[in-house]
């Protein structure tokens, strides 16, 4: 296995994959307190997924991302106050408390948001896609999608139209083994690799614990799209921490399982104990790294608690653009 | 009578259908839950808990996990439903029903009329809508007047434990498709639900108190907020009439008229959007048929043109309000006076 990044690379890796997990623990521990609204989605456990993808895509490059979306915003660069802001449904965040945790975007970004529907973001990659082979700007888009997307119309429909019209697409499968309480292993007919073979796209899969096997399967990909040689699937595998949404009680997996998922399958672990071993970093390095994310997801939960909150006049703005 | 609340009343209605009818059969995302997960099977009974319970006692064979795939599992039951099943399809959120428009809009819908009446096609799709728990613009909408314009397709929207049970009986029983949306706020309200299975005929309104002054008509949750309106306007003096259609395919127009006729001043609550929505069809309907009664223009209470927001203050800002109502009612109450 490869593992030629720079330190600073890998730096930068740790402190996303960290944020990413901090800012999840964070907005489980604040859901509790009753001032998050509606539900959220976590990621923690997916974070290699996430980083090991985006740190290969600039501003230019587009991802559309799921209901998990937090990870994919935070790795593609979105701001965490930002983000907390939206949570908590305020005037400053992303998309100034109209959205929420479940369509969090900055398009500046390039991140053209989480969405509540499944199977909604292989289309919209599929158009930015095609934005930029038109416009000729070698970007590149990434539909995020689950194993349970995987099976959605929408998603079978852009394989076939990303191959037909080469477009510089990735479908990434984050597979968790669950679509809610159902299990991928009952609910997906067949391979998905070989789903993505019979429309000619060359697919692989890999293990979601192993950042340097997601960046490196990454790399591939991203760069075949970027040579003009189109659509690539990755199929991630990788464990899902808490239940479905905030209010899943998560009967469907025994607590033993779920206690030696997270002993046994954590990507940060493994990503430490990586470079650690080959002596890329120093365990000093990675704790100031965890320290600065600390406080960091802190100040942003007391930002957004300070934010203003939306005024009650906004409700009907941006629903249509003015030309003056 | 025993307290029950609306989603305890749903399950009955499930209940006594698939133990009345072996055709009956229960599908959707999780209705079961856990299918092929290690923990305890019928984990979830649908996203709110409706069909919980139902998998023990009528097995997988009727009570059906399916994949995420709305077009493939609503258009097949339709086709099940076209050749002898009677399918209660459950779609989480009104929302999600946008994946699979071709499937009812253009296929069930059509079946009976396309194929000169010799067609029929009994299924329910169960579903939530409406605005309230912060689960923003693609989880909130409420969506009936699209299903409510298109022909063949019936559409009902209990508002209350008593209705959902009775309706949903009906709604099995009916050989049209129909849509049965339930406002997911409502799920936990009590109310009286007798044991037995009984049915509340679809096309008739409930009346839910009469007034000679001001007719409120409102659908679903709106009736609660409606009738809290009435009781303080009652207080000022104001006497309102308040009804509530419960199906807006059929609607009863006669009630409606009735009500118009005899007040002569309405007003219309209605959660949906308010262009080519319920309140937008019956004023219109009013309009055209009582309009000689008429002695103010008639005031639909309805959201802004706008998505469903996320964050509370514009939610709620969003939502109709009891004191909207009430200017509402004030405001036609008082006209020409
Ligand atoms: C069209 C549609 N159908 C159903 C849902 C409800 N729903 C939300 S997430 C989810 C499961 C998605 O599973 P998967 O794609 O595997 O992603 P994961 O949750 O595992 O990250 C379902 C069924 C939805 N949001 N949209």
């Amino acid at each position: 296995m490869r593992m030629q990044l720079a330190r600073d690379e890998l730096l930068a890796a740790y402190r996303l994959m960290k944020t990413i997990r901090v800012f999840e623990e964070r907005v489980n521990l604040e859901m509790a307190t009753g001032d998050i609204p509606g539900a959220v989605h976590l990621y923690a456990g997916q974070e290699a997924s996430a980083v090991g993808i985006c740190l290969h895509l600039d501003d230019q490059d587009r991802i559309a991302s799921t209901h998990r979306g937090h990870g994919h915003s935070i790795a593609k660069g979105c701001d965490p106050e930002g983000m907390m802001a939206e949570i908590f449904g305020r005037a400053t965040g992303t998309c100034r408390g109209k959205g929420g945790s479940m369509h969090i975007a900055d398009l500046d970004k390039g991140m053209l948001g989480a969405n509540g529907i499944v199977g909604g973001a292989p289309p919209i990659a599929c158009g930015a896609a095609l934005a930029a082979k038109c416009r000729k700007t070698h970007g590149v888009a990434v539909a995020f999608t689950g194993d349970g997307g995987i099976n959605q119309g929408t998603t079978a429909e852009s394989l076939n139209l990303a191959r037909v019209w080469d477009l510089p697409v990735i479908f990434v499968v984050e597979d968790n083994g669950f679509a809610e309480a159902t299990s991928s292993s009952w609910a997906v007919a067949g391979d998905i690799l070989k789903r993505a073979e019979g429309y000619g796209i060359p697919a692989e899969r890999v293990d979601g614990l192993d950042f340097f096997a997601v960046h490196e399967a990454g790399r591939r990909a991203i760069s075949r799209a970027r040579d003009g040689a189109g659509p690539t699937l990755l199929q991630i595998v990788l464990p899902r921490y808490y239940g479905h949404f905030s209010g899943d009680a998560d009967t469907y997996r025994t607590a033993e399982e779920k206690e030696a998922m997270r002993k046994e399958q954590d990507c940060l672990t493994v990503f430490r104990a990586r470079v650690i071993d080959a002596a890329l970093l120093e365990p000093a390095q990675l704790d100031e790294i965890d320290a600065t994310v600390d406080r960091l997801i802190d100040e942003a939960v007391q930002a957004a608690r300070a934010a203003p909150r939306p005024v009650p006049e906004q409700v009907a703005t941006d629903v249509y653009v003015r030309y003056i | 009578m025993p307290q029950k609340s609306t989603r305890q009343a749903l399950n009955e209605a499930l209940r006594h259908e698939m133990q009345r009818d072996a055709n009956v059969i229960v599908l959707g995302e999780d209705v079961a839950g856990g299918k092929g997960a290690q923990g305890e099977q019928d984990a979830w009974g649908g996203a709110f808990g409706v069909t919980k319970g139902l998998l023990g006692e009528f097995g997988s064979e009727r009570v059906m996990d399916t994949p995420i795939t709305e077009s493939a599992f609503v258009g097949a039951a339709a086709g099940a439903a076209m050749t002898g099943l009677r399918p209660v399809v459950e779609i989480m959120f009104v929302d999600f029903l946008g994946v699979c428009f071709d499937q009812i809009f253009n296929q069930a819908a059509k079946f009976r009329y396309m194929f000169g009446g010799k067609a029929v096609t009994p299924m329910v799709i169960r579903t939530t809508f409406g605005a309230g728990s912060g689960s923003a613009s693609q989880h909130s909408q409420t969506l009936y007047p699209i299903f409510t314009h298109i022909p063949g397709l019936k559409v009902v929207v209990p508002s209350n434990p008593y209705d959902a049970k009775g309706l949903l009986i009906e709604a099995i029983r009916d050989d049209d498709p129909v849509i049965f949306l339930e406002n997911k706020i409502i799920y936990d309200d009590l109310g009286e639900v007798p044991d037995n299975a009984y049915i509340v005929p679809f096309g008739e309104a409930n009346i839910l108190r009469e007034g000679t002054d001001v007719t409120i008509i409102a659908l679903g949750r709106m009736t609660k907020l409606a009738a809290q309106a009435a009781a303080t306007l009652a207080d000022q003096g104001i006497e309102c009439s308040l009804l509530d259609p419960r199906t807006t395919s059929p609607l009863d127009e006669d009630t409606i008229l009735e009500f118009a006729e005899e007040t002569g001043r309405v007003v219309v609550v209605d959660e949906a959007y308010p262009r080519c929505g319920m309140a937008a069809d019956i004023a219109a309907l009013i309009a055209e048929k009582a309009f000689d009664a008429l002695q103010a223009p008639i005031i639909k209470v309805t959201p802004p043109h706008a998505p469903v927001p996320y964050a509370p203050e514009l939610e709620a800002a969003f939502l109709p309000s009891v004191e909207r109502i009430e200017d509402a009612v004030r405001k036609v109450y008082g006209h020409g006076r």
